[in-house]
């Protein structure tokens, strides 16, 4: 064999063939330098996502201008009456902010919720409702709709009742035997929605045609339309810590990607790695589906597209889903905004931009079966 | 420093596949694992890296059990090289090359400027350095064999545990990877190699395990245990052994299957 003896190299590695070390060593910069453009393209994505927010203020039923919004930091800006002033300051911060700032966090929670997920399952079809987290929040807001309870109560009990059905599955897939635990927690999660599905369904029967009934299906749908100051503060702490957890985690999740036995080789404690990626996950989805209700296709499509943009190392990949997600989910809420006269729900528009991009990532990926 | 099994069985449920296993491997030395398909080489090889707990008796790391040490510090003595296997995502070679370095930095960190650097060298020694940016899942079986071997000398453990290293290696890189890993027990590294190519423990280990049938039924030098009649019963064919001699007039030991 050519090159460096490896017998010399492993007992002295910084002794290893002098002439070649110089080669690794501009190969190494290289490296770091790939890792700056990972950087670069993260932070045009957070600029971009600055200035989506921006715009995103702007959007709506009243519609604000520049001047409108620099003269709440500025008040000698403009020489409007100060009623107008006023008018603008409540709708900014009752209505448009909590709005664009729910549509971020969000976004962003899912999509790196998702993009999780799909690295610990081993599987880019994932989403981040595959142990029952959305269908049971759905569930239990329908349930609270149906009680005629108040509106922080219905997330609330969405919010219980979506973690409920996460701890169903992990209690289910524990008693179940054989197979891989991965897998049986992936077909429990499968079971556990499915019967919670059918419990909205039959509420949905149950329900008043003409007073719950219609409450359900559009909460059902997804909507940002009626976001508050309070549902932010009870969005802000769960996918703001679950985030941070799983970008911390995002390198042994690179190796729970080869399968568990390999990270376990690999020196991963992989219960734990399993356990927090869940955990935080879960976390994320419940709240997110609390407060705005079910809303498809971004936990599952924006990972994907972000792993086509950046590659399938998790280092970037969360990252950039995290910032991409933020991104998509506010223009998602603006165009629900502004496609018609009434507002569209708000996962009626995620699923129509969704599922052609999705058809398309199938395509692509059954060219890549086929070799 | 000696990895020891003492009495081990192991398995993939209760039923052990594999049991009463002993078996030393000292740093510096090279042993081969032979047997018949099914016979439990990949479960006591999976048990060596803590991806399966051994049903009874206990593997040793001088005096320390190793199931008392933490998965973290087990990595940084034992690399493992599994089967080639076809990844779900398409990470690049130097990723999953670095990746064997994991349990170097806490769970929330990731790999350093050293990091790269060593993985790049690990990519050297089994002469891959030019595939550093291809995606894993774009490379041939044999390819991705080298890359595996490649992460599990990122790791810079003390043994290396490897299943089958070179069953879809073309022959020119079946002998590469030999030397490779002759020149890693040379400087101090223990190897335990499972292995369907009776030739390849004749010609490089210094000891060999014949396992059949759930247990271990000999172990011993290559010439002394991998007779005619051993290799018979393992594989159920008949074999011929003899020796030629190479340039410097030594004896060298090859064994062919007998057909009809």
């Amino acid at each position: 064999m050519a090159g460096p003896a490896p017998a010399e190299a492993i007992a002295r590695p910084d002794m290893a063939g002098e002439t070649r070390k110089s080669a690794l060593d501009l190969t190494a910069t290289a490296r770091l330098a790939q890792g700056k453009t990972g950087r670069l393209r993260i932070a045009v994505l957070t600029l971009a996502l600055a200035g989506s927010v921006v715009v995103s203020l702007r959007f709506g039923a009243h519609p604000l201008s520049l001047a409108d919004l620099l003269q709440l930091w500025f008040p000698s800006w403009s020489a409007t009456a100060e009623t107008h002033r006023a008018t603008v300051v409540a709708l900014l911060w009752e209505i448009r902010l909590p709005r664009v700032c729910a549509a971020v966090l969000i976004g962003a929670g899912l999509s790196v919720a998702g993009a999780s997920y799909q690295g610990l399952f081993r599987n880019s079809l994932v989403s981040p409702d595959i142990l029952g987290a959305s269908s049971g929040a759905a569930f239990g807001a329908a349930l609270g709709i149906m009680l005629s309870l108040g509106i922080v109560a219905v997330q609330s009990l969405a919010f219980a009742s979506g973690l409920g059905a996460v701890f169903l599955t992990f209690g289910l897939s524990r008693t179940m035997g054989g197979g891989h635990y991965t897998l049986r927690l992936v077909l429990t999660g499968m079971v556990v929605g499915s019967l919670f599905m059918a419990g909205i369904a039959v509420l949905k029967t149950l329900a008043d045609p003409y007073s719950k009934l219609p409450l359900i299906t559009f909460w059902l749908l997804g909507s940002l339309s009626s976001v508050t100051r309070t549902d932010l503060w009870m969005l802000l702490p769960p996918v703001v810590l679950g985030s941070t957890v799983l970008l911390l985690l995002r390198w042994p999740l690179n190796a729970m990607a080869l399968g568990e036995e390999e990270a376990r080789s690999l020196g991963i404690p992989t219960g734990q790695v399993r356990g927090w990626t869940l955990v935080c996950a879960t976390l994320i989805t419940s709240v997110a589906v609390a407060v705005a209700g079910v809303i498809g296709w971004v936990g599952l499509m924006v990972p994907h597209l972000a792993r086509f943009w950046i590659g399938a190392n998790h280092r970037d990949l969360l990252p950039v889903s995290l910032l991409s997600g933020a991104i998509f989910l506010l223009w998602a809420d603006n165009l629900a905004r502004w496609l018609f006269v009434v507002e569209l729900p708000l996962g009626v528009v995620t699923c129509a931009c969704g599922v052609p991009v999705f058809l398309l990532v199938l395509r692509r990926s059954q060219r890549a079966w086929s070799n | 420093m000696r990895l020891s099994i003492e009495n081990l069985s192991c398995g993939y449920t209760r039923l052990p596949v594999l049991s009463g296993v002993n078996l030393a491997i000292e740093a510096g030395e090279f042993v081969c694992l032979l047997g018949p398909n099914g016979s439990g080489k990949t479960a006591l090889l999976k048990t060596l890296a803590g991806i399966l707990s051994p049903l009874s008796g206990q593997v040793k790391l001088d005096e320390t059990r190793w199931t008392d040490l933490p998965v973290r510090e087990r990595a940084a003595h034992l690399a493992y090289v599994p089967q080639a296997h076809a990844p779900v995502f398409a990470f690049k070679v130097i990723d999953l090359v670095a990746m064997g370095r994991t349990a170097r930095w806490p769970l929330w960190a990731g790999p350093t400027e050293v990091d790269w650097r060593a993985a790049e060298q690990a990519l050297a020694w089994v002469q891959m350095e030019a595939f550093a940016d291809r995606l894993f899942t774009e490379i041939s079986g044999g390819e991705r064999q080298m890359v595996l071997v490649a992460r599990a000398l990122a790791q810079e453990a003390r043994f290396l545990v490897l299943d089958e290293p070179a069953s879809s290696l073309d022959f020119g890189n079946q002998v590469r990877m030999l030397q490779t890993l002759r020149r890693l027990t040379r400087a101090g590294i223990g190897v335990l190699m499972a292995t369907h190519h009776p030739e390849h423990a004749l010609r490089c280990a210094s000891r060999v395990a014949v396992v059949r049938e759930g247990r271990i039924r000999q172990i011993g030098p290559p010439n002394e245990v991998l007779t005619e009649s051993c290799l018979a019963e393992v594989y159920r064919v008949p074999f011929l052994v003899s020796e030629i001699f190479d340039q410097q007039n030594l004896p060298v030991r090859v064994c062919v299957p007998q057909l009809d």
